[in-house]
């Protein structure tokens, strides 16, 4: 039965985990995103879907402890902000070079170093170019409501086992800490370990007599090989162009584009309504997936807008995809607001009237 | 007259390399302990016939290849990391047999953090942990359980314990972790102790099996190649050198010790 | 007619490497290393002495390489 409850995006996100199966969340405290391993552990899934919940010593073993259960088949996920983010690196490469499916959440706050717990965007370059070693990208999508909060876990953890590969939302403090009315979709049940194994048959949940043994490793020494590894992944990641999502408003008509994703993209609602309501033909682009990017529509866009605004909270990097996509056809200009602090819609129109 | 040749015959075979070493040529040093452990390991796999419900998990360093020899499900774990890898695998699948088999870098410097909590929270899994007193894959550098006076790599004119700490008794202190239940130290450089080791890993599955907690053996072994001796000469000095800060023998045993033998 | 129990061992000596840390386990001390080396490089061991062998698995369980079997059988002497 879906449920319609007030929620806040952290604790959506973790009732969703529930709901989509999930067989392990592992967790660790951190500012603005704590709420996630709380509310699993008020829920006690464990007592109902027999989901494992933990709490870690540190955001190093969560994701670590998501590799060995992926490795096994097993829907995993993990979540934090920024800092501990950063030290999940090593382990979201492994993750794609070993091609296991893991969801991980970024509610980012402000940065660099510890930063603030104040909500931010500073994380896109890491999240889509892929924030550790070696040539793999992650599956990444950019919720703005609580409801998407929601809806993106089930959602990323089809693309993460279709492509065998490592799935991040990035949010930020803003949706992960606001209260908002979601609609929760119907559970689904967790898979039996002979789902599992029948859905991943390269999976280590013991060497059946029928088959080789399983090894999940992301180590190869012979160069060629790995080179061929690698190439795969490319391969993997063009596919993965299928999974592109993005949404528009009042494009139709616009003069002028403003591209933003997550809570940018709230706050550009805005922007567009007002400056519609005073005559300005403002549309608006919400990438919804940031890998893969919508580079193709919004050249087509440039075909028609005078110039694009990109707002983000950083100092600008998702405005430099957007630059790549124009390929310098119109004039692409930044607003940015960072360290934690927010911009409103006004100050906002007030930097677009400056390039009209 | 009987000769030896008549004797040579499948009904009076005693000993055989077990099946479930895959048919790959160990990659180990000559008289590495690795290549004995990794044997003891599958024979003990074998003799419990538990090929389909163990996962082992190698980490980073000489262990790494490990999946090249064990003819089972492995996972490679980041370094440092097997523990974790471990913690999610004996929770997600309780009934399934999960080790993980790590060298002294591995477990007693960058993965010192998950192998006390593992310990701490009890995981029911059985950490094997090769310590050879330095990091034998890169070259034989200085290693958290590296003994005083000993020449690396890294600590060329000999570990001097004012400046680079004293060997991490790693052992000692996770039997101090109530989550631990089983905690042994054990070597495989003569008959007799590969014999214990043999029995220390067996009884570690057999406490898994009742899933009593986590189960820690320590083999402390030798490493030819780092420590510039040859193996016989490296066993001398283990026996020596070695076994004065890493003494063999159980730590710590389940209180009702009823486990079948 | 008492009996006595004899033992054999079969090395392979593509897999031995020569390491030597069967040669003092061996209790009847019949283990050495031969003049010829294996296709590796090796000096692979050999037995010096085959009727000593009681088949008491030393060599064997010591040995990293898992490269010698073991048989062991009473016979008439």
């Amino acid at each position: 039965m879906s449920e319609v409850k007030l929620m806040k995006g952290n604790e959506a996100f973790a009732e969703a985990l529930i709901r989509a199966g999930t067989d392990a969340y592992f967790g660790y405290p951190i500012t603005p995103q704590s709420e996630v391993v709380e509310y699993l552990m008020s829920q006690k899934p464990y007592e109902t879907t027999g989901m494992v919940v933990l709490q870690c010593e540190s955001e190093v073993a969560a994701i670590n402890m998501c590799y060995g259960g992926a490795g096994a088949g097993f829907k995993v996920a993990t979540s934090s902000s920024s800092p501990g983010i950063s030290l999940k690196q090593e382990g979201i490469s492994y993750l794609a070079g070993a091609e296991l499916p893991a969801l991980i959440l970024n509610v980012a706050r402000g940065g660099p170093g510890l930063g603030t717990i104040q909500p931010a965007q500073s994380d896109y370059f890491q999240a889509t170019k892929g924030g550790g070693h070696g040539d793999y990208r992650l599956f990444v999508l950019a919720p703005s409501s609580v409801q998407e909060m929601a809806d993106f876990v089930p959602l990323a953890f089809d693309v993460a086992f279709k492509y065998r590969n490592p799935a991040m939302i990035l949010s930020d403090g803003i949706i992960g800490q606001m209260m908002e009315k979601v609609t929760l979709f119907e559970p689904i049940p967790r898979r039996s370990l002979e789902q599992i194994e029948k859905e991943c048959p390269w999976a280590t949940t013991g060497k059946k007599p029928n088959r080789e043994r399983n090894i999940i490793t992301s180590l190869d020494l012979d160069p060629i090989s790995q080179e061929k590894h690698v190439m795969k992944l490319k391969e993997k990641y063009e596919k993965m162009q299928a999974e592109l999502r993005y949404e528009e408003i009042n494009t139709d008509d616009a003069e002028y584009l403003i591209v933003a994703y997550g809570s940018s993209a709230r706050i550009c609602h805005k922007v567009v309504s007002i400056a519609r309501k005073q005559g300005l033909k403002v549309g608006l682009l919400r990438p919804i997936t940031l890998f893969p990017f919508p580079y193709k529509r919004i050249n087509e866009l440039a075909n028609k807008v005078k110039h694009i605004l990109v707002t983000e909270l950083s100092l600008g990097q998702m405005v430099e995809d957007v630059k790549l996509a124009v390929e310098g056809k119109v004039p692409v200009y930044f607003y940015g607001r960072t360290g934690g602090a927010i911009y409103t819609p006004v100050e906002i129109l007030e930097y677009l009237k400056t390039k009209l | 007259m009987i000769t030896y040749k008549d004797i040579i015959k499948p009904e009076n075979l005693v000993y055989r390399r077990t099946p479930l070493l895959t048919q790959k040529t160990l990659s180990f040093c000559p008289g590495c302990g690795h290549g004995t452990v990794h044997r003891l390991i599958m024979e003990v796999v074998e003799e419990m016939n538990i090929q389909q419900d163990t996962i082992g998990i190698a980490p980073v360093g000489c262990s790494v290849l490990a999946y090249e020899f064990m003819d089972i499900d492995m996972q490679q774990a980041a370094h440092g990391r097997a523990t974790a890898l471990a913690t999610a695998l004996s929770r997600l699948m309780p009934n399934k047999y999960v080790f993980t088999y790590q060298g002294d870098g591995d477990l007693a410097a960058i993965g010192t953090a998950e192998t006390i909590h593992a310990c701490n929270r009890g995981e029911n899994f059985i950490i094997i942990f090769i310590n050879n007193g330095i990091y034998g894959m890169t070259g034989g550098q200085m290693a958290p359980t590296t003994i005083p006076d000993m020449i690396t790599t890294t600590s060329p004119y000999g570990r001097d314990t004012k400046i680079m700490g004293n060997p991490l008794k790693i052992t000692e202190l996770v039997a101090q972790l109530p989550g631990t239940c089983y905690v042994t130290r054990q070597s495989v450089h003569t008959p007799n102790n590969v014999r214990k080791t043999k029995k220390a890993i067996r009884n570690a599955f057999e406490y898994i099996k009742q899933k009593k907690g986590t189960c820690f053996i320590e083999v402390v072994s030798n490493c030819p190649s780092g420590w510039r001796m040859t193996p016989l000469q490296a066993n001398k000095w283990m026996e020596e050198n070695m076994f004065k800060h890493y003494p063999l023998g159980d730590l710590k045993v389940p209180s009702n010790e009823n486990v079948k033998q | 007619m008492a009996t006595k129990v004899k033992g054999a061992i079969v090395i392979d000596t593509e897999r031995c490497k020569g390491c030597e840390v069967c040669i003092p386990a061996c209790p009847q001390k019949i283990l050495a290393l031969s003049k010829q080396v294996n296709s590796k490089g090796y000096f692979y061991v050999i037995v010096q002495n085959h009727e000593e062998c009681t088949g008491c698995t030393n060599c064997a369980i010591v040995c990293p390489d898992g490269a010698i079997e073991v048989y062991r059988a009473k016979v008439e002497v």
